[in-house]
This record gives structure tokens, C-alpha cells and sequence, in this order.
């Protein structure tokens, strides 16, 4: 049953309540205890419109489908008012975005707006590595944007702003609940003139990231990334990458610019210019604000241990248990400010019931003043539970975590730079050189740690200034709350952080939670591989429509150098092949690199030598090639993939830049073959010249799709086997993109991905023909003429 | 004079005996006191005038008029020949079937005969290349009647050059190759290297469609198969073809049936000290087998088969008669057996065998696992008249590497049934059942057995059915030196020894079992009393 009242419901029964940020973790804590403990009030929740789902579609996926409603929905289970009832009664999503003017609403968002009692504001950049503009559009002016809207309205609800303690910046001693502005380390900002910098260095640095100098460098290394994947990859890939720096020059900025003022991150830099913004524009609204220090899982409500997304300290934890990270930086007798979520809920609800005339102007929901957690006392009690329930590695064997010496940050720094350094150099070795398949794996593995690196540099960076953060932030008006509510409200609403036993905190609730939710291995024994079974499975179901294959090193080991070969000596006698091979040999090295270069234009180059080839003396040589080169040179494992699709009701392509002849033994494996095609001259011989572009690169892609509109298929439902990156786009055309034996730089994109790689080889103890040559034939046959 | 097959009782003085391992040989000590070893009759005298017999039999033929009076001019001859899985290891030329066929010729050319076909009597086995076909029929054969088109491979996926010729009183149909069904006269030229070939199989078989042929090649029909080089009334796979037999006789073209036997002379110097009792080796013998051995260990793979397989035996012809099918065949016999039979006493709880580098379904390929199994369990295990040479429910233990090896041009379709259907089960008729039409029907298959060199998409499952009545009734199988996932998917237990097989082979036999080797090389069949 819903709880009964108390002073707390009671106030806030009847009211109509607006939520900003819902589907964040605050947010999402939020909603729940006011549906489950503060039973009539109604909530409207200003949500984002995403681009495929609507504001109320995303509430219902991402808000209420948490297991946070898991104890509502139980309790409601049976009543004659069940969960989603409950929720369609009291619940009303409107369209709505902070980060624009007029907060993006509609007219009747608006008139739903208006007629709210109270605006909780809980919509953040959290995320440490926030671009400036959009912190700052997000953070700093979303207060202001409430504000001017209720003023447009006409409205004058009670606004509560979620802020941090950190708006306080970096400082020793105690950071009592005030405006930054009117403490005694304020530098007097003008938050007007930090948006409009913010905004011009986005505008700025669009313009640098389009310098053709810099714009030629982000083309080669798109390049070095995908190889040859053709022209529309390659410049996507290059948007990316360009976009991408934009976006890396800000959150550098942001940092820069946070340090330069005094604040550990844009985070609490944009934070705390917000709170000074919203006091200045409020007018007649009357606003509360409640800053919370670290928020972490749950202490007891919704659950002990409810935590939605990791956002501060828990990758930091798992990274010292997975062994990443070895060291971290802090001050062992400091103090790690952590708050569970449930208080600071409790706090948030607390400070609106009491109301706009009796709320604090700030409360400040925070550890460190009242019930201290000191860094060695976390440390110590991390690794000792990681001692006694470790992680796995991928091999099934448990990871030893380290004991912790409480380095500074330099040095730590020192030891990742230089971990990284070896990464890397290992990383473009692997690059260079020419692998396949399970080698080519470790080159994906490797830079998978590399990114790991990188991730626990940024963990250094940014946290390493939260723990060695030596403010205590006071709450004195939090206990004031506290002391004002009666028994009820108060194990109701237990927001007392001196409630909080940290050694019990830590060892049953927090680090049990947060490894359930990484998921983490945490059994003995080497994984079974139930991700490529699954993969497998999904690829080999029934629903899919097509598969399209390349063909070499895809489904055979063999190339259109070695068929030219085969069907060029066919004919000759000894010496003549001798000449043969000696001039194919010195002529290697000239092909393979224009084959790298372009694999059209060295199609083109090449098939030139078939000019004045008799047809029917191709024709009838091509026959063996089948017997002869191909399946000798044959991945069984493919061959049987694709009669696997066939039997299950797929159709089956082959798309290659081989010439068709080459080709025509495999025709009863495919239903459509795509191959490249040469003229033929009147006289019955080749022309040497192809008939349209090779299949090669985005043609591929082309073709396919086209195949598939023509046909009525799905792309979606579609299957491509591919080994190189010059394949990526009909990979990415496709539903089920397959890796088979890739090269370094696709096993790489595959594993980022999550992509199904293959890895077949030639079957064991076939013959090794030395050269690709054909068997010598008799006399006659060698003289045999085609008219 | 050569001497008769011989049962060696092992004591504490007998020599370790030969086994072979695939591509190599070892050297295995026997448990003395209980242990023997059963060695082939020596080499039997060949026939001194070969053509000369030859043109005997053709004039003097068994239950039939001799064959120049069933020539005559304008009719359709054809003539049909065994394939390349015989004779093991293959012959130094002339080949039997060469000078066979050329004497053929030359009394159809005597009687202006001129449409005459030669057809390869393949079955569903690999069609020959065109260095097999010269290496079987010589040269002037292949270049006077290949270009034509009048010499060619029998294609049991041709439908429209098949013709059913009938219905057994069981309901079985028999379907032949048409150009062999419609001639006036069928001569089929036979070598007899077992007693389970030949005779109603030779056509019913070589000559058949599939369709034909899984008639009796199937599971169940192989599971009651219990005596394939002994009493045909124990052989179901023997009746049902000799049902057929009867069939083609009634229906049928005339059929003029060429059968020639072989003595055991197989490997040629500097090999013919396998084929010699071990305590008779001489000093040379023995250095000769180290050299070897070593030699061989060190031998990649590759080059090792290239060895083995250009081994060419010095064969030769005991006998050849020629007539009517059901006659001939019962003298082929006598002088097959003539050659191989040794009578042994009684039944033994452990037999061992050594598995070589070729059985009849890879010549100029690679003994993959499953043809292991087939040689092993189909082939040697069968080697007996009266009763196996292992009590049922004893132990074999074979003795090869067992390697993961394809030839992927050969047996594609063995690759994989490997990876597919074994996993899934190694039991002949449930596999029969679930999976073999998805192989026999296969079109990939079905495209490289009738353009390339590859055994019929269903072969693995027939290799599979040969050894089905050895698998049951053999308690435990064992397999010395294999690698050992493999041979676990083949449903065996592997060993790295022949002492720890003798430990394994224990839980079944218990600690003192009788153990009988069939020593090969040379073939024999036992006659177990």
C-alpha cells in the first residue's frame, strides 16, 4: 500500500509539481519517491524529445522501466489502481529543453507549465568531459531559462534548483551554505560575458577546424583509420573526426578556463555561475537551492544500493579492481564528500514542502561537515572487499588488486603517460603489419587497453581534484530541516547524513551494487563465448533476407593476380612459364602498391593484360580454375556459411572485383553474382577494357541497396561477410555485418562495434601448389586453337 | 614356393611388431604369453604369360559363349572398369585393366565393331584425373578415345543418362548408367583386391545412380552386414546387391564380366621390408626401418603423402576369368582366397591394427579422420570369414595420427560432416535420418562431384556406414597417436601409447586379455573358427 500521510505530503498534496531532468539519476529517484511516498501530488516532467521517440515515449522507456519503480510497482500490484493507472493519472510528460530559449515548449506545454506549484530544476551537464558551450548553455542559463519563462508566464511557483557543494570551488576549510558571489574568495564574474566567450570559441573553433591544413591532416588520418573504404567513408569519417575535435578543443577549454577561476571542472565552474545568474534574473520567483556533494547509490530508497548510471566515483572503483588502475591520487586523512541519492531526494522533497517563505535559500546535502568519510577509510575498505570478492579477467582468473600508497597526481600521470607511450608504439607496430584473423585481434585487444588508459587519465585528471579537494561543506540548514520534522517525516524522508555507517555503506551496499551494475565478471572460469554464439545465431535466423559475400580472403585465400596466372600459363610449355613467373615476380611490388592505393584503378591496370585473350579458350580454362586454384585456396567454414544460408531461405550474393569467368565455377553457391566484366570485340577475343566500374569500395554498397529495392528486401535484414576495411560501407549497409579473418584495422572496427568475427582458414593438409600456375597440359591440348 | 599365412605366438623372444601410423611405421612389443600375430600369406606366383591368359579367358569364357562371338559390327559395346580405388597402392604399369581392355579392343576391332564407350564405373566416388586414367588404361587408350569423347566417368547425378532397369522382389530399384544399360553388350573389367568386391557389385555399384545405391548403402543395411569378405547370407549389403544381380540379368544388357585377381606383392624396395615377419629381418631390414622412420618423422606431411602416394606395387596377376557374372565371380574367390585366407583359432579380446596411409577412398589424398574410422572399423575389421577376429564386445585399438587433414578438393563434403554432423552424432542410422539427404542433395556437392574431383556430397556417410557393424560391435575403440579431439569426435578414446591403450582398453577387458594383431601391410582374411 502507498504510504499515509505526513507533514511533508500533506504540504505538497494537491500541488502540481514540474521536474526538469527525469531521466537522470537524481531525477528518476525523485519522481519515484514522490509517486510512492507524497501520494497526491501530480508531477510534469519536462522532457527532451529524442529523434525517434516523443516525450512521453521516452518517459515510458527511460524513466519508468527502471528497477527503481520495481518497489511501487509491487506495492501497487493487485490495488485498484495498478502501477501504469497510477502513473497515466498523475503523470503528464511535456516537450521541453533547458539548453533553448523559452525552454523549447509548446502552447500547451506552457499552459501545463503555468499551472504548476513548484519547479524542481534537476536537468545537468554532469558528464566531466561536457564541451564548454554546452555546459555552459546547459548549467548556467538553464536556471536563467526557467526563470524568464515563469516570467513570461506570469507564474511565480517555487523554484528549487539542483546546484553541487563544488560551486564552492577549490579551497581548504569550510564552505558554509552561501552564494559563491557573496563569500570572501568571489573574483566577481560576469556570467553575461562567460556565455558569450563560451559561445564565440565554438564559433571559433569551427572556423579553425575547417582550416584546409587541418582539414588535410583529419583526411590522412581518417585514412590510416579505415583504409581504403572509399570516398563517402572516408568523408564521413572525417566529419567525425572534425567534429570530434571541436568538441575535445572545448572540453579542454572548459577545463582550462574552470581551472583558471578557481573551480575543479566546468562542471561546478558553469554550476556556480548559474546559481549567481538565477539569483540575479529571479524577480518575483522565489527560489531554493539544494546542493548536494557526490552522489552515489542508494542508502535504503528505492532499494540499499539503486544506482542508475556511473557518473563519478564507481568507474574510478572499477578500475582499481579490473587492475587499470594502480594508484589514484589523494590526501589518505581527506575526505571524500559522498552523499547517497536517497538523502539528497529526501532533501530536495523536504525543502519544497516546507515551502518558498520558510525553505533555506541554499541547503547544501553533504557529508563532510557532519559525518565525515575520510579517503583512507574508503581506500582501505575498496581493497579490502576486492580482496575478498575479486573480479575476473577475461581468462577466468581473479584480478589482484593493489595496495594503495596515496601518490600524488604527478606521478600517477608519469605512470600513465608512459603506459600509454608503450600502447601506442605497440599499437601503430601491429598496424603496419599484415595481419589477419586472430592476430589481427590482439592489434584490436591492444588498443582497446589503450583506450582504457586514456579513460583512467581522465579519471586522474578530473577526480584527482575532487579527492584532494580539502572543503567541508557545511549543513546548517540542512539539520535545521531536519530538526524541524517530526518522527514520521523523518523515517520517511531520512535525509540526516549522520545516518550513514560508512564501513557498511561501502562494503554491503555501494561496492555490491555498482559491481552488479557493470556487470563485471565475477565468477572463476574462462568465458564461454556466448557472444559470437549469439551473434551467430542472430545472423543464422530464419527472418534475415540476404547474404553478400566478398570473395577474397572472405571465402578463399586467393586473389585476381593468382586466376590471371593460372589462366595465362595454362597453355604455355616449360620455359615459357619460367619467363612468366620471373616477370610477375619483379612486377609484384609495382602492383601491390597501386592495389593499395586504389583497388579500382588497379583492376583496370590489370585486367588490361586479358586484351586479345580468345573467349573460348578463357571459358574452357576456367573450368578447372574452380578445381585447380580456387578450392584448393578455399575456406570450407565460408563455403558452408553460405549453403547455410541458402538452406535457410536467404538469398546469396557474391559481390567481387573479379572478372565473371573467374568467378563462374562458384555460380551454384550464389543466386546473384556481381562481378566485373570485360568487353568482347567481335573477333571472339577481350578487349582487356571492363564494361562499368569494378564492384569495388561504396559500389558495393550500391549495389547491394539496389539489389535489395529492387528486390522488395530489407537492408536491415541483410548479411555481409567482408575481411578488409575497404568493404566498410556495405558492412555498414547492412544489418549483420560479419567480419571474416579481418586485417588489423577491421578486426579493430569490428570489436568497437560488437560486430560477429569469423575466423576461417584453408582446410589443413591441403596440397600447397608452389606457384598459381595450372597443371602442364599434353601437346595438343597446349596447341589446342579458339577461333 | 611361397608359404602359407602363419599364427605367431608371442613369447618373450618375439621382436616388437611393425604397426603402421599413418604416413610412418612403429615398432610395438605385445604382451607375451597371450598375444599373436596373424601374418598374410607370402605373395602368391604370378601368371607368367599374362596376355596370353588373358586371351584365354576372353576365348574360353565360364557359362558364356566366348566373347568374339557376341561382337558384331554396328553394335553398341561399352565397357566398363573399376575405378581408381583399386588396386592399393596402385600397379606399376601396363595395369591389369589396361591390358584387359586393349585384348577387348582388339577382338572389337577384329569383329569391325566401332561405337564402343569406356566408362570409368565410379559410383559416387571422385572421377579420375587424366593421369589415373593414362596410369589405368595407358596411354594409346586415353589419346584414341578420350578426344572423341567415348572414354568418360560414369555420373550417378546424370538423370538424364540413367536408366532404372527394374525392381527387386524387396521393391529395390536398380538404375544404371544408360549407355551401359541400352548396349548390346556390357563388359565390365574387374580387379579383385577383396573378397567383397566384385561379382553383381561390380555393375550394381560402379554403374548405379544414387538413387541405386542407397538401396543397401544405408546404416541399417550395413549394422546387419556381418560378414563382408566371408559367407554372402551374412551380408545384407551382399544380398540386396545379388537381388539386384538377378535384376540386371533378366532385364538387363548382356553382360560380359572380365575378373582378375592380384597377389600380395604391394610395396616395392626400399619398402618391401614391411611386408617381412619382423624376427626374419635381416640386419639391413632393420637399418632400413630406422632410416625410414626417422627420416619420415622429419618429413613434412605434405611431402610424406607425395612419398607414400607415388608408391607404385609390384602386383601381379594370379588369375583371370571372364563369363558369366555369378560363375566367375565364385572362382575369383577361390583364388582371392587363395591368396589372403589364414585360419585362426578362436576369437581374441583386444585387436590391434596398424591404419595406413591409404585406403580406397583417398587415393592421391589424405586419410582424414573419418576414412580412419572406415579403414579401421570397415575395412580391416571386416578382413574375416565365420566370425570377427575380436569376441563381441572387445577392444580394438588402431594405431594412426588421426590428424585434422582434408583434402579439400577430394572431400569437401567429409570436411564437413566433420564439423556438422559428427558433433552431432556418430550413430549410423540416426545420421542417416537426420542428415544424409541434406548431403546427398546438396547442390554445391553435387556441382564438384560431377565437374571436379570429388567424392558424392553423401560418400562421408557411406565411408561412415562401412565401419557401422564394427562400431557396434566392438566394445571400445581405441586409437594409438591420434590427436585426441579428433578422435573423441569420432566417438574413440585416444592414447598416446599402445601400453596406455592396453590401460584403458583394461576397464573393458580387464588386466590380462587375449590380443590378436592383424599385421598389416598385405591383405588377409582370417578364417576365425
Amino acid at each position: 500500500m502507498v504510504d499515509k500521510t505526513t507533514v511533508i505530503s500533506e504540504n505538497l498534496a494537491g500541488k502540481r509539481i514540474a521536474i526538469t531532468g527525469s531521466t537522470g539519476f537524481v531525477g528518476t529517484a525523485l519522481v519515484e519517491r514522490l509517486l510512492r511516498s507524497v501520494p497526491d501530488c501530480e508531477l510534469v516532467l519536462l522532457v527532451r524529445p529524442s529523434k525517434r521517440h516523443d516525450p512521453a515515449e521516452r518517459v515510458r522507456r527511460e524513466i519508468f522501466k527502471n528497477n527503481c519503480f520495481d518497489r511501487l510497482k509491487t506495492q501497487l500490484q493487485g490495488t485498484d489502481e495498478p502501477f501504469d493507472a497510477m502513473v497515466a493519472r498523475r503523470v503528464h510528460a511535456i516537450g521541453g529543453d533547458v539548453s533553448t530559449d523559452g525552454l523549447g515548449l509548446d502552447a500547451a506545454g506552457r499552459e501545463v507549465l503555468a499551472r504548476c506549484d513548484v519547479v524542481i530544476h534537476s536537468a545537468a551537464a554532469v558528464a566531466f568531459d561536457s564541451p564548454l558551450d554546452s555546459a555552459v548553455e546547459i548549467n548556467l542559463l538553464g536556471p536563467v531559462r526557467i526563470a524568464e519563462t515563469l516570467h513570461t508566464l506570469g507564474v511565480t511557483p517555487h523554484l528549487v534548483a539542483v546546484s553541487t557543494c563544488y560551486v564552492a570551488g577549490n579551497r581548504r576549510g569550510s564552505a558554509p551554505e552561501e552564494l559563491v558571489s557573496e563569500g570572501p574568495f568571489d573574483l566577481g564574474l560576469n556570467w553575461r560575458k562567460e556565455v558569450q566567450a563560451a559561445r564565440r570559441l565554438r564559433s571559433d573553433l569551427e572556423a579553425a577546424s575547417r582550416d584546409p591544413e587541418h582539414l588535410r591532416e583529419l583526411r590522412k588520418e581518417a585514412q590510416t583509420e579505415l583504409g581504403a573504404a572509399g570516398a563517402p567513408a572516408l568523408a564521413a569519417k572525417t566529419e567525425q573526426l572534425r567534429e570530434r575535435w571541436v568538441s575535445d578543443q572545448l572540453v579542454e577549454a572548459g577545463r582550462a578556463r574552470a581551472a583558471s577561476v578557481g573551480w575543479p571542472d566546468a562542471y561546478a565552474y558553469t554550476k556556480a555561475l548559474g546559481e549567481q545568474a538565477l539569483t540575479e534574473v529571479k524577480g518575483d520567483v522565489p527560489v531554493s537551492i539544494v546542493r548536494p556533494s557526490i552522489i552515489e547509490s542508494a542508502l535504503a530508497e528505492p532499494f540499499p544500493g539503486w544506482i542508475r548510471g556511473f557518473r563519478m566515483a564507481e568507474p574510478v572503483i572499477l578500475s582499481y579492481a579490473r587492475g587499470l588502475l594502480k594508484e589514484f591520487p589523494g590526501v589518505p586523512e581527506g575526505t571524500v564528500d559522498v552523499i547517497p541519492v536517497d538523502l539528497v531526494v529526501a532533501a530536495i522533497i523536504a525543502v519544497a514542502a516546507i515551502g518558498p517563505e520558510q525553505a533555506p535559500r541554499i541547503t547544501q546535502v553533504a557529508s563532510g561537515g557532519i559525518n565525515p568519510l575520510r579517503y583512507q577509510l574508503l581506500v582501505d575498505n575498496i581493497r579490502a572487499w576486492f580482496s575478498e570478492h575479486p573480479l575476473y579477467d577475461a581468462e577466468g582468473q581473479p584480478i589482484d588488486v593493489p595496495e594503495w600508497v596515496f601518490p600524488t597526481r604527478g606521478k600517477v600521470q608519469k605512470q600513465l603517460r608512459r603506459a600509454k607511450a608503450i600502447a601506442e608504439t605497440a599499437e601503430r607496430t601491429l598496424q603496419a603489419l599484415p595481419l589477419r584473423g586472430t592476430q589481427a585481434s590482439w592489434a584490436a585487444k591492444l588498443e582497446e587497453r589503450k583506450n582504457d588508459i586514456d579513460r583512467a587519465w581522465e579519471y586522474v585528471q578530473l577526480y584527482g581534484l575532487y579527492t584532494e579537494c580539502e572543503a567541508i561543506y557545511q549543513v546548517d540548514q540542512l539539520m535545521a530541516i531536519w530538526d524541524g520534522l517530526d518522527d514520521t517525516d523523518r523515517e520517511r524522508f531520512n535525509l540526516d547524513p549522520r545516518s550513514v555507517d560508512w564501513v557498511r555503506y561501502i562494503t554491503t551496499i555501494h561496492l555490491p551494487s555498482i559491481v552488479q551494475h557493470s556487470r563485471a565478471k565475477t565468477t572463476p572460469g574462462k568465458n564461454r563465448n556466448d557472444r559470437t554464439d549469439r551473434l551467430r545465431r542472430s545472423v543464422l535466423s530464419p527472418e534475415r533476407h540476404l547474404a553478400a559475400f566478398d570473395l577474397e580472403n572472405t571465402l578463399i585465400a586467393s586473389n585476381v593476380v593468382e586466376s590471371y596466372s593460372f589462366l595465362a600459363t595454362r597453355r604455355l610449355n616449360v620455359p615459357e612459364r619460367v619467363r612468366y613467373v620471373l616477370r610477375t615476380l619483379a612486377e609484384a611490388p609495382g602492383l601491390s602498391s597501386l592495389d593499395r592505393k586504389d583497388r579500382a584503378d588497379f583492376l583496370r591496370y590489370f585486367y588490361r593484360r586479358y586484351e586479345d585473350a580468345p573467349v573460348g579458350q578463357i571459358d574452357e580454362d576456367s573450368k578447372d580454375l574452380l578445381h585447380q586454384l580456387i578450392l584448393l585456396k578455399s575456406f570450407p567454414a565460408g563455403m558452408r556459411r553460405v549453403r547455410e544460408h541458402r538452406a535457410l531461405g536467404h538469398r546469396t550474393m557474391l559481390i567481387t572485383g573479379a572478372l565473371d569467368f573467374a568467378v563462374e565455377g562458384l555460380r551454384p553457391l550464389f543466386d546473384v553474382i556481381v562481378a566485373a566484366e570485360m568487353t568482347v570485340r567481335p573477333d571472339g577475343t577481350y578487349s582487356g577494357e571492363l564494361k562499368q566500374v569494378p564492384p569495388t569500395g561504396e559500389t558495393r554498397a550500391q549495389v547491394l541497396a539496389d539489389y535489395c529495392r529492387a528486390e522488395g528486401l530489407r537492408l536491415e535484414e541483410c548479411i555481409a561477410y567482408a575481411d578488409s576495411t575497404s568493404d566498410l560501407p556495405m558492412l555498414e549497409c547492412v544489418g549483420f555485418p560479419v567480419a571474416v579473418n579481418p586485417e588489423t584495422r577491421l578486426a579493430a572496427i569490428a570489436r568497437k562495434r560488437g560486430w560477429l568475427v569469423e575466423n576461417w582458414s584453408k582446410s589443413a593438409g591441403a596440397p600447397k601448389p608452389l606457384l598459381p600456375i595450372g597443371n602442364l597440359l599434353s601437346d595438343r591440348e597446349r596447341k589446342k586453337v579458339f577461333s | 614356393m611361397p608359404r602359407p599365412g602363419f599364427v605367431l605366438e608371442v613369447d618373450r623372444s618375439t621382436p616388437p611388431v611393425l604397426f603402421w601410423r599413418g604416413e610412418n611405421f612403429s615398432l610395438e612389443k605385445l604382451p607375451a604369453g597371450r598375444s599373436r600375430v596373424i601374418y598374410p600369406p607370402e605373395p602368391l606366383k604370378p601368371i607368367d604369360d599374362v596376355d596370353g591368359a588373358i586371351r584365354h579367358a576372353l576365348l574360353n569364357p565360364i557359362d558364356q559363349d566366348p566373347l568374339p562371338a557376341l561382337l558384331f559390327p554396328g553394335m553398341k559395346l561399352t565397357i566398363a572398369f573399376d575405378d581408381v580405388s583399386l588396386p592399393l597402392p596402385k600397379m606399376q604399369r601396363p595395369d591389369t585393366r589396361q591390358r584387359v581392355i586393349e585384348a577387348v579392343l582388339d577382338m572389337a576391332a577384329d569383329a569391325g565393331v566401332d561405337d564402343v564407350h569406356i566408362i570409368a564405373a565410379l559410383g559416387l566416388h571422385r572421377r579420375m584425373h587424366e593421369y589415373e586414367l593414362r596410369h589405368a588404361l595407358g596411354d594409346r587408350i586415353y589419346d584414341a578415345f578420350h578426344p572423341r569423347g567415348m572414354l568418360y566417368q560414369h555420373d550417378a547425378e546424370d538423370h538424364g543418362n540413367l536408366a532404372v532397369l527394374g525392381e527387386t522382389a524387396h521393391g529395390e530399384v536398380l538404375e544404371i548408367n544408360k549407355r551401359a544399360a541400352e548396349s548390346d553388350l556390357l563388359v565390365y573389367v574387374n580387379i579383385n583386391s577383396v573378397p567383397m568386391d566384385g561379382g553383381w557389385k561390380s555393375v550394381c555399384t560402379g554403374l548405379a545412380s544414387y538413387r541405386c545405391l542407397s538401396e543397401h548403402h544405408n546404416g541399417h543395411t550395413l549394422q546387419h552386414t556381418r560378414s563382408l569378405s566371408g559367407h554372402r547370407e551374412h551380408s545384407a549389403l551382399h544380398q540386396s546387391i545379388w537381388r539386384m544381380g538377378k535384376v540386371l540379368r533378366d532385364n538387363g544388357p548382356k553382360l560380359f564380366q572380365i575378373e582378375t585377381s592380384l597377389n600380395t606383392d604391394m610395396f616395392p624396395k626400399p619398402f618391401d621390408f614391411i611386408s617381412k615377419r619382423e624376427w626374419e629381418w635381416t640386419a639391413k631390414d632393420r637399418a632400413t626401418y630406422l632410416a625410414t622412420t626417422k627420416s619420415l618423422e622429419r618429413t613434412p606431411l605434405r611431402l610424406a603423402r607425395k612419398i607414400f602416394h607415388g608408391i607404385q606395387a609390384p602386383h601381379r596377376m594370379t588369375s583371370v576369368q571372364a563369363g558369366e557374372t555369378s560363375a566367375v565371380h565364385e572362382v575369383t574367390l577361390e583364388h582371392v582366397y587363395r591368396q589372403q585366407l589364414v585360419p585362426v583359432e578362436g576369437q581374441t579380446d583386444v585387436l590391434t591394427m596398424g591404419i595406413p596411409f591409404v585406403c580406397p577412398y583417398n587415393p592421391d589424398g589424405i586419410m582424414n579422420p573419418i576414412l580412419v574410422m572406415c579403414m579401421g572399423l570397415g575395412y580391416l575389421f571386416n578382413m574375416y570369414r565365420n566370425k570377427p577376429l575380436v569376441r563381441e564386445g572387445g577392444v580394438i585399438i588402431l594405431t594412426h595420427p588421426t590428424y585434422r587433414e582434408f583434402h579439400p578438393v577430394h572431400h569437401p563434403s567429409y570436411i564437413d560432416f566433420f564439423e556438422q554432423v559428427l558433433p552431432d552424432t556418430t550413430d549410423p542410422v540416426v545420421m542417416g535420418q537426420k542428415w544424409e539427404k541434406q548431403y546427398a542433395e546438396d547442390e554445391w556437392y553435387r556441382h564438384l562431384y560431377r565437374t571436379g574431383n570429388a567424392y558424392h556430397g553423401v560418400h562421408p556417410f557411406y565411408a561412415w556406414y562401412w565401419g557401422a557393424h564394427g562400431q557396434q560391435w566392438a566394445g571400445k575403440v581405441i586409437i594409438v597417436g591420434g590427436d585426441a579431439p579428433t578422435v573423441r569426435r569420432l566417438g574413440f578414446t585416444p592414447a598416446s601409447t599402445m601400453d596406455d591403450a592396453f590401460e584403458i582398453a583394461s576397464d573393458v577387458v580387464g588386466r590380462s586379455p587375449t590380443v590378436t594383431h592383424l599385421h598389416v601391410p598385405a591383405l588377409l582374411v582370417a578364417d576365425v573358427s
